[in-house]
């Protein structure tokens, strides 16, 4: 190791920066660059092949023993909300008032995805925070997510009559977008199917 | 015209800071000394005319003048007044306001305190100090101000959210923001010292005051909010690694990565570079952290675009501070020579073991924290990071670093003795192994981690002891000896087996309460009862409350143990919130510290009743006690009296401190 004295308050600048501390500069632009481009997208605005297509043809096992599965024939006769969930999200935990709300209006029947979780979990979550689904399925594996398109945990969607999806709202149902965007929907689809 | 006054303060801050940067600079780079001494001055000046602007804003709070735009959006003329001043920090403007506040505060200490630091150096600190806070109040007044007028004022307020009206997250932001912001400090201290090129044990022992400063009240912070998390609201969690609780993590796992190599500075003189980029780092964590969760780009992607204009300035912010930084450390970093060498194993190997699994685990928070976002920018499938991640992920990195804890402060620096520390903790790891087992057959296979996590407190704790013993020559010389010893304990060693043994309590606690907890949800009704871990929980009777800007109904338990001796009685409440037509569920927790009795009455049921959640967590309190336990110990280190005053000559190497090494 060479011992040098840098007894003067300033030290000459090297020639060449060495390959090794160029790492930490070169990963911030990195990210600088993927948050950039996280800035100029406008996340309301998703990916949304599915809306007026027929949801994906699945057939999921139930999660519970006292609740039905969710197959792709159920979808249909009238409009519905097939809600993704896990109980290792954390906003799924936020909504599941908004949704016991919703399922004790009886506004509407809500169907759930248990997404990518261990089913004790799922089990326990809705023994916990109370189990507004008419039917429960577990997506174990993710297929059917994928097939749908989800976005993440939570993730809702509307599926009219003729088990076409009509709407998605990514991320957690709050009162206000139950109001804004979910309610005057179901409405829109009652009157005209 | 109060308002408007903060309003003027804040701009003749900027100003402030502008020739708190360019004077001092200029200054130090030409040695003249009147130029640098300008520093002092203007950032105690600067404090004072942010405290003005705060102090306006606040005023508008408790008088609740609804014609402030922040004020009408937040506050409520029926808001207990606690809640009327934490509805200040409650949201974007206010909560920068805060930020720039405890910056200045930061700065001004140092302008005061810092009377040991050579002059060329303090007026660069406070001269790159200077530079965050021109960022920051610029951000304030160009995106974020909040003193802007609404005319006409509302008649009142639209109220703040239910669930932040709550003591403990009334103070989790100031705490939070006091351990953020601090990290600042070592970041300015890291910037100047790469200006000068020159980085050495007495630079070490200056920054280590305002690192643990900021480490405490960061410590302190996070135990607030987890704590907040698990009587407000109600799942009987205390922690769920959302992304706001990760932004908080990152630059706490990082800052104690920090502390750490920091010591190896102070005392060996190398791990120079590494230490400077850990500062860097840190601060810039503490940034994102801030930034990406106050303006929701990870909870819900929304709120940053929906203001394209604050995202940008925040992202340009970012760029130049962090980006800046590292360019400066690219050319300046490769000159920092280390002149003490050590081998692999030695207290120096073990704090680089130290770092690293600290680094990777922040590395592993931080790409399970933004991976949907790097995706999203991709294009790639869309997902979520949960709790199977991070066990997967982080907690088994906690296992080493846990199992080297113990050993490290054993090691003697420079060349370790591994055999011999072997030797010395075999007894130790005897225990440990035993507890491990013993555990096991309890659990039965069960809860796979409990073993794991129970022998690993043991082994911390026992292993944090033994150190001590060691240190006093326990059993070893006489009893006075022994005491003797133990009152010469520079409190730099004491803070540091306090803070260890902090961590062997919350680890037990984490442990314990997530492996024995019992829980029972039913459907109760007054009159009814029901058993929950032996204990008998009689749900008493119910009567109506309110408060100020709510009402509700109250319920009450006796809860008696298993030979019906009554211990407690407990009050959980409903409470429905008039103006947001909210209703908060609010638990009601008895303790008796070793375990807590927790009870959260739920929605009215059709048929009559209440879902009544009733928990019981053994030891679930040593999670926060040994949480504040931690940062004790980070407190008890700062009250060091070395440290207070401070190096007041550089000196090439230090050989002081290793008085405990042969031990």
């Amino acid at each position: 190791m060479p011992r040098r004295d840098y007894g003067t308050p300033t030290a000459p600048f090297p020639r060449g920066a060495r390959p090794f501390f160029l790492v930490p500069i070169v990963c911030f632009i990195g990210l600088f660059i993927v948050f950039g481009l996280g800035l100029r997208k406008d996340p309301a605005i998703l990916p949304s092949a599915l809306i007026d297509k027929p949801a994906p043809s699945f057939d999921l096992p139930p999660l519970l023993k006292d609740h039905p599965g969710l197959a792709q024939s159920d979808l249909k006769g009238k409009a519905v909300l097939v809600n993704f969930f896990a109980s290792w999200c954390a906003p799924c935990r936020e909504e599941a008032p908004v949704l016991a709300g919703l399922a004790a209006s009886g506004a509407v029947s809500i169907y759930g995805i248990d997404y990518k979780d261990n089913p004790a979990s799922g089990r326990k979550f809705l023994e916990v925070l109370g189990n507004p689904y008419q039917r429960v399925a577990v997506d174990a594996a993710g297929r059917t997510a994928i097939d749908f398109g989800l976005y993440g945990v939570p993730e809702t969607y509307i599926v009219d009559a003729k088990g076409s999806i009509r709407y998605r709202l990514p991320g957690a149902l709050t009162p206000e977008n139950l109001q804004s965007d979910i309610l005057p929907r179901l409405a829109a689809l009652r009157h005209q199917p | 015209m109060i308002i408007e006054a903060g309003h003027f303060a804040l701009v003749l801050a900027l100003m402030v800071a502008i020739i708190q940067v360019v004077i001092p600079l200029w200054g130090a780079s030409t040695g003249r000394r009147p130029l640098m001494e300008v520093a002092q001055p203007a950032a105690v000046l600067q404090f004072v005319l942010v405290a003005i602007s705060f102090a306006a804003l606040l005023n508008a709070y408790i008088t609740s003048d609804f014609s402030v735009l922040t004020v009408a959006e937040n506050s409520h003329s029926t808001k207990p007044m606690m809640y009327k001043i934490s509805g200040l920090w409650g949201n974007h403007e206010g909560s920068m306001l805060l930020w720039v506040l405890i910056l200045t505060i930061y700065g001004a200490a140092v302008a005061v305190f810092g009377s040991g630091l050579p002059p060329a150096f303090r007026a660069r600190v406070l001269a790159v100090h200077a530079m965050i806070a021109v960022g920051f109040i610029l951000f304030i007044l160009l995106t974020s101000n909040p003193f802007l007028r609404i005319s006409p004022a509302p008649p009142d307020g639209q109220g703040m959210n239910p669930v932040l009206q709550d003591p403990g997250l009334a103070f989790h932001p100031p705490f939070l923001y006091l351990g953020y912001v601090g990290f600042s400090m070592a970041f300015s201290f890291a910037v100047a010292a790469l200006l000068e090129g020159r980085v050495d044990p007495a630079w070490a022992r200056w920054v280590r005051p305002w690192t643990l400063l900021a480490w405490c009240s960061l410590t302190a912070g996070i135990c607030l909010g987890s704590f907040w998390a698990y009587y407000e609201l109600g799942w009987g969690g205390w922690w769920a690694w959302d992304p706001v609780e990760n932004a908080s993590f990152m630059p706490w796992l990082s800052g104690t990565a920090l502390l750490h190599s920091a010591i190896v500075v102070e005392k060996r003189d190398t791990l120079k570079s590494w230490t400077i980029f850990l500062a860097l780092l840190t601060f810039a964590l503490s940034l994102v952290g801030t930034f990406l969760v106050r303006s929701g780009v990870l909870t819900s992607v929304h709120a940053f675009a929906s203001d394209p204009e604050r995202g940008a300035f925040i992202l340009l912010l970012l760029g130049i501070m962090i980006g800046g930084s590292l360019v400066l450390y690219a050319i300046r970093a490769p000159i920092l020579q280390p002149t003490g060498q050590f081998a692999p194993v030695s207290r120096e190997g073990a704090l680089v073991l130290n770092n690293l699994l600290l680094a990777t685990a922040t590395v592993t928070v931080f790409l399970g924290t933004l991976y949907p976002l790097f995706l999203d920018a991709i294009n790639g499938p869309k997902v979520s990071v949960g709790a199977p991640y991070y066990m997967a992920t982080f907690v088994p990195l906690m296992v080493p670093l846990l199992v080297a804890m113990a050993a490290g402060p054993l090691l003697t620096w420079k060349r370790g003795d591994l055999l011999g520390v072997t030797a010395r903790l075999r007894v130790i790891f005897g225990v440990s192994l035993a507890v491990m087992v013993g555990t096991s057959f309890v659990t039965a296979g069960k809860f796979a981690l409990a073993p794991i996590g129970i022998g690993l407190a043991a082994w911390v704790f026992l292993g944090t002891m033994q150190d001590l013993a060691g240190r006093v020559h326990l059993f070893k010389g006489s009893f006075s000896d022994t005491l003797r010893r133990l009152g010469a304990l520079p409190r730099a060693s004491w803070g540091m087996t306090i803070a260890h043994a902090g961590v062997a309590v919350a680890l037990a606690g984490m442990t314990v309460s997530t492996g024995w907890s019992a829980e029972g949800i039913q459907v109760m009704k007054p009159g009814e009862q029901v058993v929950v871990a032996g204990d008998i929980w009689h749900f008493d009777s119910t009567a109506p409350v309110s408060g100020s800007n709510w009402s509700g109904m109250q319920a009450q338990f006796s809860v008696s143990d298993g030979g019906g001796h009554p211990f407690t009685v407990l009050t959980p409440s409903r409470r429905t919130y008039s103006l947001q037509q909210m209703t908060l569920a609010k638990v009601a927790i008895h303790t008796n510290n070793l375990a807590n009795w927790y009870v959260v009455v739920g929605d009215p049921q059709p048929q009559g009743g209440w879902i009544v959640r009733i928990y019981w967590h053994p030891l679930a309190p040593w999670i926060w006690y040994g949480v504040l336990i931690m940062a004790a110990g980070g407190a008890v280190s700062l009250s060091d009296r070395r440290l207070r005053i401070g190096a007041p000559v550089r000196r090439p190497a230090v050989a002081a401190g290793n008085t405990h090494a042969a031990a």
